[in-house]
């Protein structure tokens, strides 16, 4: 039973093939994270229970888990704040579990190459550096969506990647608008024909879960929404 | 029961511009039907626009009018949110779709009592 000194918890365990909860009671402290509650139950009860965190601090992007139905970064989310009722942790949605809460991230990372997340350089390392205005329009998108930590919450939280594995997905696209506006980069036509390929930026419903749940408070909907209108224009003008 | 992580405004939205999109394709078939009874003759017309009068049929007919509006007003706020530059104030245009949407079916139903 939970009192003021403790808190109930349910941790899912198991791996591909099928798993289920497990209840345990944790001693509560003060601006305790839920990164903190599975800690605490790997190293006192279950010491194969498996999950992924490096920084502790919303830097690395490595402790997404599912927390109460939503995808959050643990390390950041304080029990007092995941939700109503006792706590239920589980592995992210819409990627395979290797084992309890850690998931592959290959499909993840694929996707992000697929998408043309990779940049590709104008000029070489013996050109002069140029300069770039922070203040031009290309500059201030291309930096509202650079603060991506990689941690697959906005991938998670998507309908589109659920109902179709294909999709590229939020972080994915995000990433190639940021490349579109970046002015040093030579890969534009590339990142646009994937954009308005099979996996791209068409798929999204745009009912924006990815951006009401990133932990960086970016908006991929709003980078998936310049993406389409960049890929129709340049479908128009024959560029694609 | 809908899942935690749909659990925010513009899904609502989404959900209902969905939903009203497939109630309107269901009756489909009806207003084809009315329209066939229009090219039959006037007698036929006549009686079913007599049937109209029942009151509850007028509130049949004020919540399609709230789905075609809701429906047109939600797939403005998307396309303009899709092709036209960028504004923060998402969940407003949402809210102002239904509230539009509802602002015009009260209308039909005061004109039409
Ligand atoms: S807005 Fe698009 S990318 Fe974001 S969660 Fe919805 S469908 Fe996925
Ligand atoms: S866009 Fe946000 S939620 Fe998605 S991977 Fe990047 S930081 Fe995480
Ligand atoms: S552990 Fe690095 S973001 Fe949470």
């Amino acid at each position: 039973m939970a009192s003021d000194e403790t808190i109930d918890v349910e941790i899912w365990q198991g791996d591909a093939g099928g798993g289920d909860y497990r209840a345990y009671t944790v001693p509560a402290q003060r601006s305790q994270t839920v990164l903190d509650v599975v800690t605490w139950v790997q190293q006192n009860v279950e010491p194969d229970l498996t999950y992924r965190f490096a920084c502790r601090v919303g830097m690395c992007g490595s402790c997404a888990m599912n927390v109460n139905g939503k995808p959050r970064w643990t390390c950041r989310t304080h029990v007092s704040n995941a939700g109503d009722g006792p706590l239920r942790i589980a592995p992210l949605r819409n990627l395979p579990v290797i084992k309890d809460l850690v998931c592959d991230m290959t499909e993840f990372f694929d996707k992000w190459v697929g998408a043309g997340g990779v940049f590709k350089p104008s000029a070489t390392r013996d050109d002069p550096m140029p300069a770039i205005d922070p203040t031009m329009t290309e500059r201030a998108a291309a930096s509202e969506a650079i603060e991506c930590i990689n941690c697959a919450i906005c991938y998670s939280a998507c309908d589109a990647v659920a109902q179709n594995d294909a999709y590229f997905g939020p972080a994915a696209l995000n990433r190639s608008w940021s490349l579109i506006n970046d002015v040093r980069d030579a890969g534009k036509t590339e990142r646009l024909t994937a954009a308005a390929g099979i996996g791209g930026c068409f798929n999204c419903h745009s009912q924006q879960g990815c951006a009401s749940h990133c932990p960086n408070l970016l908006n991929p909907t709003l980078s998936i929404a310049g993406l389409k209108r960049a890929a129709v224009k340049a479908k128009v003008r024959g560029e694609i | 029961m809908i899942a935690a992580h749909r659990k925010q405004p513009l899904w609502f939205a989404f959900a209902l511009h969905r939903v009203s999109g497939l109630l309107l394709a269901l009756f489909l078939p009806a207003h084809f039907y009315v329209l066939g009874l229009a090219l039959k003759g006037e007698a036929a017309l006549d009686g079913f626009v007599a049937w109209t009068d029942n009151p509850m049929v007028k509130l049949a007919e004020t919540m399609l009018v709230f789905l075609l509006a809701v429906h047109m007003f939600g797939g403005l706020r998307v396309m303009a949110l899709e092709m036209l530059p960028w504004s923060a104030r998402q969940k407003t245009f949402a809210a102002a779709a239904a509230a539009g949407a509802f602002g015009v079916a009260c209308c039909f139903l005061l004109g039409a009592l």
